[in-house]
């Protein structure tokens, strides 16, 4: 804070362009965590997440096997004290399977998401910022985009591109693009008309430095909203492309493939396919709960109700 | 905006949106490794051979008479040849267009009857523990891998209580083909065996489609239910006297299926996305089961054809729901 911040004609300078304003916009974190407090499924959400995450980061530390470790004279075992989760065709650890595939699955769903999120926020911010015949045309593309069955379009491309995790995961970001460039570009029609944002323009800032320190920041809301429920929808896609044989190949421990192996042993070894989808079930829950409780944190429609 | 000139900025949408999927569709055909004339001609072909096919296919002009020959064919219903099947794509697609028609149906009634009462029980009863049972439901709905709940469903009422078949559309012979739905089929033939056995193959693939439907039917009115409850017609409804479930069936509920109706047209993409898998792990002959076939035999004649089938019924669809949608609410049709 500097001396001239406190005095009163800058105060009211400030206040002309609606700095106060700009800053309100942003997200009061200290709100958000109290709201979340009064939702029990939110808070269940958040803890699921919390696990999930400590799963991928400790997983060498947790998981009581290599995942990778053959064990022949232990082939299809059922869930006992050795092996919690049973063992697979080869003797591997289901148990440690899973653990390290989310390390996999999750990250998945997480790039997914970046990619979705960092490219569609910005051409969205762009867009609606410039407005004009620019922005008429990229959303005319966009409506085009959304109007594809996005499932459709990240098997045709997956299969295009080769059966590969990478190639699966670029599939599902592409497809999802448009919906963040929808979004942000929403919120940007609406924030370009603010006085702190035309003050901007008018002192010379760059697209840039707009979209940046204005547009993003307050615009962040749904989109953090939207990305949180991604997640989970990207772990789900990214585990059915994995599942028809587009995503993550043999021997990656990736849950959609596990369940795709474990297909065949079904009727007699019910708890090879059965844990690898339940960890995707939850994976998904959580994020679905978390994301779910944030909307109606942020969603002033709901808010009151 | 008036309603004609929504339709007419919808079918202008329309003609963007084929176009650009055949422009994918065109572009993805050429991003795939290897020579499609060398895989028609096979392994042993000689050069010349794999130029004459190269020919045949139009594969040696450039890119934009290419895309317009593509065009063309796809207008004339002309999908290409599917090199597994070696049978037009078109004719397969549409021999297993109605066994996914099928099943897509008789999920979203399941999800539809059920969604619909549990969405309203929810938002009446909000945040009670009712509620708290219903979205639990609903989100785990939405969470679940729909192949791997088929597995689970299969193992439980196939492999160990023995109840209804796990695999296929029918024992012995299909009845005989009107529509090509069999339930549907042998109820208009009055061929009983071949409807029980229909319907007795169709539960477990439509419960597994229908639960992860389930979820988005429940919260969809759950949350339109909840908005119409704080409405003033309600409020006065209630202060005028009248009952409660007269407001909620009369007042609530009518209006609360309106944005329903939108919201549970659009998730036919997913219902399309989930007929994938559903028909993978119960073999169910359909075009998800074919497509995925097709990906394991690198077929893309077939798979390129499915996309664009497949987005356009998505795409015609999603505008007949917005029509009906239109013609639904009065505010939008008074103004047309």
């Amino acid at each position: 804070m500097t001396a001239i911040d406190k005095s009163p004609l800058a105060a009211s300078q400030v206040d002309l362009v609606g700095i106060s304003e700009a800053r309100a916009g942003a997200i009061d974190w200290r709100y958000v965590w109290y709201q979340l407090r009064q939702s029990p499924l939110a808070l269940l959400g958040l803890a699921i997440i919390a696990i999930v995450l400590v799963v991928m980061a400790g997983a060498p530390l947790i998981a009581p096997y290599d995942p990778n470790r053959l064990d022949l004279l232990h082939r299809l075992a059922p869930p006992s004290l050795e092996h919690w989760f049973g063992t697979d065709e080869v003797g591997r650890d289901l148990l440690s399977r899973v653990l390290y595939g989310a390390r996999v699955s999750v990250t998945v769903g997480f790039a997914v998401v970046g990619i979705s999120m960092g490219v569609g926020t910005l051409v969205g911010a762009f867009s609606g910022l410039a407005g004009g015949r620019t922005d008429t045309v990229i959303m005319r593309i966009m409506d085009v985009l959304l109007s594809f069955p996005s499932f459709v379009m990240a098997i045709a491309l997956a299969a295009a591109l080769g059966p590969d995790l990478i190639n699966a995961m670029l599939a599902i970001a592409i497809v999802r693009i448009p919906f963040y460039v929808r979004l942000t570009r929403g919120q940007a029609l609406s924030l370009r008309e603010r006085p702190y944002v035309k003050a901007a323009v008018t002192f010379g800032a760059r697209p840039l430095t707009i979209v940046r320190l204005h547009i993003i920041p307050n615009a962040l809301a749904p989109i953090i909203v939207q990305s949180t429920l991604d997640i989970g929808s990207a772990i789900l896609t990214a585990s059915a492309l994995s599942f028809i044989g587009l995503g993550a190949q043999q021997p990656t421990a990736e849950w959609g493939a596990m369940v795709s192996n474990g297909r065949d042993f079904l009727l007699d070894q019910w708890w090879y396919p059965t844990f690898p989808g339940f960890a995707i079930l939850v994976t998904a829950v959580g994020f679905n709960l978390f994301g779910d409780g944030l909307r109606d944190i942020f969603d002033p429609r709901l808010r009151g109700k | 905006m008036s309603f004609a000139n929504v339709i007419r900025r919808r079918l202008i949408l329309l003609v963007f949106v084929v176009f650009g999927v055949s422009l994918v569709t065109f572009a993805m055909s050429h991003m795939i490794p290897g020579d499609p004339a060398r895989m028609m001609a096979g392994e042993r072909a000689t050069n010349e051979m794999v130029a004459h096919i190269r020919q045949l296919l139009g594969l040696d002009r450039s890119l934009p008479l290419q895309y317009i020959g593509y065009v063309r064919d796809l207008l004339h219903g002309n999908f290409g040849i599917s090199i597994r099947t070696q049978r037009p794509v078109l004719n397969d697609l549409l021999l297993f267009f109605p066994a996914t028609i099928e099943l897509a149906i008789a999920a979203l009634l399941f999800a539809i009857l059920l969604g619909i009462p549990l969405g309203i029980v929810s938002a009446i009863a909000k945040d009670r523990a009712i509620d708290q049972v219903t979205r639990t439901i609903s989100v785990t709905g939405i969470s679940t891998p729909a192949f791997w709940l088929g597995l689970l469903l299969i193992y439980l009422f196939y492999g160990r209580l023995g109840i209804f078949p796990g695999s296929g559309r029918i024992d012995g012979a299909p009845p005989l083909r009107i529509t090509g739905l069999y339930t549907l089929d042998a109820l208009v033939t009055g061929d009983w065996p071949a409807l029980r056995s229909a319907l007795s193959h169709l539960v477990l693939p439509a419960l597994t489609l229908g639960f992860v439907h389930l979820g988005i039917v429940t919260r969809q009115v759950r949350s339109a239910m909840l908005e119409v409850l704080q409405e003033d017609y309600v409020r006065t409804a209630k202060a005028g006297g009248l009952s409660r479930p007269r407001i909620i069936l009369d007042h609530a509920l009518r209006n609360a299926l309106i944005p329903s109706v939108t919201m549970i047209g659009l998730a036919f993409g997913d219902l399309l996305y989930g007929a994938v898998l559903t028909e993978t792990v119960f073999a169910w002959p359909g075009m998800g089961n074919y497509v995925v076939q097709s990906i394991s035999a690198l077929d893309f004649p077939a798979i390129m054809g499915f996309t664009v089938m497949a987005s356009t019924a998505y795409v015609l669809v999603n505008l007949m729901v917005d029509l009906t949608y239109m013609f639904l609410d009065p505010q939008i049709r008074g103004v047309g």
